[in-house]
Formats: C-alpha cells, structure tokens, sequence
C-alpha cells in the first residue's frame, strides 16, 4: 500500500496557503471596491417587492432589514457622519415587512430625530415613522411617548408635545405621571426643568437598556448645561467685581464662589480658561451645549447602538 | 501537469459532453435570440443593457448550475458505478483523480462559457451595429464568471468528498448565495464585538467573495474595470480554489471506499 503521508502534509499545506492567502486577497479586493460596502447599498428600495421576494417569511426578512439599519446607522454614527441617507428607507421597508416591529419604530425614531452628529436630524421622518407605527400598534403607548419626545426636543413643536403625551397617559398600561408633564410642557416647553422630568420619566421607565444609556446621557447633559450657567453666572460677577477674568478656581474660591473646584457629571473637574467654563474631555460628553471649546460641535460620544 | 491528471481530466470533459450538458447552449441562444429581438421591440435605448445584462446573468447562472450539479456528481457516480474502483486500481493516485475530475469540469465550464459569450457578443452586434472600446469590460465579466465557476466548481467538489450528492447541492448553493453577499456578511461581523466578532469574522472570511467577481452591472454600462481588481480576483480565485480542491484531497484520500 503507498504511504499517504507526504500527499496529506502537502496537501494540508496547500490547503491553508489557499485559505490565508484568498482571506488576504480579500481585504485588497475590498479596498478597490468601496462602493460595494454595507452603508450604500439598500438592493431593493420598495417594500412590495422585498415582500414578494421574501415567499411569505416577511418576519425574518423584516429582522434581516432592521439588522440592516442598525449596522447602517452604527457604522455611520461611529464615522462621525451627518448623511444617513439609506436610514428611512430601511426602517420603512422594515417595519413594512413587520408593522409590529416595536423596536424598529422605538430606535428607529430616535436614530432619525437626533441631531447631527447624534442622529440623522430628520426629526420629520421621525414622526412619520412613529405615525406609521401607532397606525399599526395603536395599544403601544410608549409610541406617543417617543412622539412627544420628537416632537418637544427636535421639532420644538411643544402642543403636539403634549398632546401626545397626553395620549400617552390615557392609555392602557400608560404612564399616569405623564398628564402632569403634558400639562408642564404646555405652558413651559423649552426649559431645562422640563427636559429633566422628561428624561427621567424615560430612564425610570425605560427597560431597554440602550435607550435607558441614551436618557441618562442626556440628564447628564441637562446637569451640565444647568452647572455651567451658574458657574458662568460666578465668573460674570467675579468680572463685573474685579474688572477682570478669574485666573483659576482657586481665585474664585478664595473670592467666596465655591469651595473647591467644579466638578462635571462625568466626574472630571471644570476647566476655567481666559474667563471660560469648559469640561474637560468634551469628545466623550455628547449632547452638551455648555462648556465646550469654542467653535467645537457637541460630540457624537459613545455610540449608543454597538456598545 | 501531470498525464495521469490530464487523462482523468480529458475522459471528465468527454463524460459531460457525452452527457448532453452542452445542450444547454441551445436554451440559451434561444432566450439571447429572444431577448434582444422582444427588448428591442418594447423599450426604449436599453438594447445594449438589457443584452449585457441577460446575457452574463444566463451565463452565470446556466454556468454555476452545471458547475453544481455536475461537480457533486464527479466523485459518488465513479463510486456508484464502481468504475472509480477500476480507475484507482491502475497506478493512479487519489489526488490525481480528484484533481484531473476538477480540471475536467472547469475545461467543460470554460467551452461551455466560451460558446455562450459568442452567443453574447453576436447579440451585442446585434442590437448595436458594432463592437466598441467599451465592450471590454463584457469581456472582462465573462473571465469574472469563469473565475466564478472555478471557485464552485472546486466547493461542489469539496463537498461531494464527504457528503451525499443532494446534501453537496445544497451546501454549494447555500454557499453560492451567502458568498454573494459576502461584502455584508464582513460588515456584519466588524460591527460585532468581543468572541462573536472572531466567529463571525473567521466565518465571514471563510466564505467565498462572488460579489467582487460579479461586475455584471459595470459591463451594462461600459464601465472600466481596474487593473488590480483583475489582478486579484485572479489570484483571490485561483488560491481559494486551490484550498478547497486540496481540501477535498484531503478527505478524498482518508475516505473509507470499501
């Protein structure tokens, strides 16, 4: 009988030269091919059709496409982009396939109402999306509860606010606290204070923990905002007593503005920069609007999507 | 090479031929014929498109469907026939045999698709009046599609060595179709994190890329093809089929046949 050793060990060889060799070649093939990356590529823009072609398994189509946009809007925010021009039409042909797909229209509104770098910054698709789910979920309260959002922090639009979330309220399984919050909105849509019960309404509320991150980063950034106007409050007296800009924290304390030095949510001290409040690592702060750098645009921050 | 491989692979090519494969040629200078006269007739300035496109896509498909289903069958019909038993008793290797059936089947694929492009580039003429600079990159498809069939025809081989004919068909062409997603399934797995991400990176990279070798739609438009795609897809194609081919040599040669 021939030996079959030397045939296996050269064969074996061959066998993962070929394989590490082809994985190579496709990192280079890819590289020549960038427009043949996920992001860019929606294959089949109308629902209809993807429906047909799904042969009835719309549920794990749907699944598929909502995997699809996350990726899309993950890999997008994590570049820092400001155009996420595949992201409706995904989250439409999605929650098309599966107009039960709660999570598509829970995510999916927020990922497109956020500003820029946070989100799409098309806080009207938004409504559009959650309209179109409450439409099909009419029992989901937590759809007007989003809608509300969307429409008092991206649209400013503070009736509609409260008026969702007034419809949030009288729902079944809806959160009652939310009457008294619609009633606040009304009167003082745009303050701080009203921001804040309405973030904390989320994070109490909230069971998916992304979006209970995404509630706590912006209590944090209320907290800021509202820190940095008292600390700028201190300084505009300080100079309007002296005559001049504070030097250092030191120098306002010892002046009677504070104890010690300002510390910022992130646990980071403040800091005092020619007569400015700046916190001190703003890339990872995202959603402030106090206390950045001047001329630097609110961060992007951990992404809230891939963790 | 080898003459033993070259017999093995000249008998492999007789064998298909015998069997009728290249009738398929016959269907497919019917729907080219078809094709460009009906598209001509019903739409407007999208001949040399609808040509380009119809043409590589039967190419492709008719190509990857006898790639499958005859390369499942190379090795279990010898053994049902138990002719493999009188061709191993002569002095001819395991891995000779494997390697002389897959060159068999891709000089069957080459002729097959040879025939077929002249079938596309008459229809081409056809619809145009001439044959452009721009046509290349028709040419540049076509060798693509070959690249194509090398890389199935070596898979559908590498899983006829160890599984049953109907459970190869499915394995191939469940590959064939998650490799032409390939691009996604990368971008998949770099999102990913932690022990998934290694998974579903070594999976993703396991998986043949027939979505750089398709540039089907680029042909359509007379778009250029880089140089280096050419390059490396070449090489990408022939290092692929070359595991896999050795990989079937491999569970070939182990393989039990009594």
């Amino acid at each position: 009988m021939k030996s079959r050793g030397p045939v296996t060990l050269v064969f074996a060889v061959l066998t993962l030269l070929g394989l590490a060799g082809q994985a190579l070649l496709v990192r280079k093939v890819d590289a020549l091919r960038p427009e043949a990356t996920l992001e860019e590529v929606l294959y089949i823009p109308s629902a209809k059709a993807v429906k047909r072609m799904g042969l009835g398994y719309t549920g794990l189509v749907a699944d598929i496409y909502w995997t699809r946009a996350v990726q899309y809007f993950g890999r997008k925010h994590g570049k820092g982009s400001t155009r996420y021009e595949l992201l409706y039409p995904l989250l439409d042909i999605t929650t098309s396939l599966d107009p039960n797909l709660v999570p598509a229209y829970e995510f999916g509104s927020t990922f497109l109402a956020q500003r820029p770098p946070q989100g799409a910054g098309q806080p009207e698709k938004a409504v559009a999306l959650l309209e179109k789910g409450i439409s099909a979920n009419p029992n989901e309260w937590k759809l007007y509860l989003h809608l509300g959002f969307v429409y008092y922090f991206e649209i400013k639009d503070y009736l509609a606010a409260a008026r969702a979330l007034q419809h949030a309220a009288e729902m079944p399984g809806g959160n009652p606290e939310l009457r008294a919050i619609a009633g606040t909105l009304a009167q003082h849509g745009g303050d701080l204070q009203t921001s804040r019960q309405l973030w904390m309404m989320v994070y109490q509320n909230e069971k998916q923990a992304q979006l209970r991150k995404n509630a706590e980063r912006h209590l944090a950034a209320i907290d800021n905002d509202e820190i940095v106007t008292v600390l700028e409050a201190a300084i505009a007296d300080f100079r309007r007593r002296t005559g001049r800009d504070p030097k250092s924290w030191a120098e306002m304390n010892a002046n009677g503005y504070g104890r010690t030095v300002p510390i910022d949510p992130q646990g980071d001290a403040y800091l005092l920069i020619e007569g400015r409040v700046e916190v001190a690592h703003p890339e990872t702060f995202p959603f402030i609007t106090k206390g950045l750098p001047p001329g630097q645009q609110p961060s992007i921050g951990p992404q809230i999507v891939v963790q | 090479m080898n003459s033993r491989v070259l017999t093995i692979a000249a008998n492999t090519f007789r064998e298909a031929v015998r069997d009728r494969v290249l009738y398929n040629l016959v269907f497919f200078a019917l729907l080219m014929a078809g094709g460009s006269i009906l598209v001509g007739q019903i739409s407007i300035d999208i001949e040399r498109q609808v040509v380009v496109n119809l043409g590589l896509t039967a190419v492709s498909l008719f190509g990857v469907v006898i790639a499958i289903f005859i390369g499942i069958g190379l090795v279990s019909k010898e053994i049902e026939k138990r002719t493999l038993y009188t061709v191993l008793a002569r002095p001819v290797r395991r891995w000779e045999f494997i390697v002389g059936k897959f060159f068999g089947l891709v000089i069957t694929l080459v002729v097959n698709t040879f025939l077929m492009s002249l079938g596309v580039l008459l229809a081409l003429l056809y619809v145009a009046h001439k044959l452009e600079r721009g046509d290349l990159t028709v040419v540049v498809a076509i060798y693509f599609i070959v690249l194509q069939f090398v890389v199935v025809t070596a898979l559908a081989l590498l899983f006829s060595s160890f599984s049953s004919p109907l459970l190869s068909a499915v394995l191939a062409f469940a590959v064939f179709i998650v490799g032409t997603f390939a691009e996604d399934l990368r971008g998949f797995a770099a999102m990913s994190q932690g022990v998934t991400r290694v998974g579903a990176t070594i999976a993703a990279y396991l998986m043949p890329n027939f979505a750089a070798l398709n540039v089907i739609a680029e042909a359509a438009h007379a778009k250029p093809v880089a140089g280096n795609l050419i390059l490396f897809n070449t090489v990408y194609a022939l290092l692929y089929a070359l595991a896999a081919v050795a990989g079937a040599v491999l569970i070939f040669e182990r393989r039990n046949l009594k």
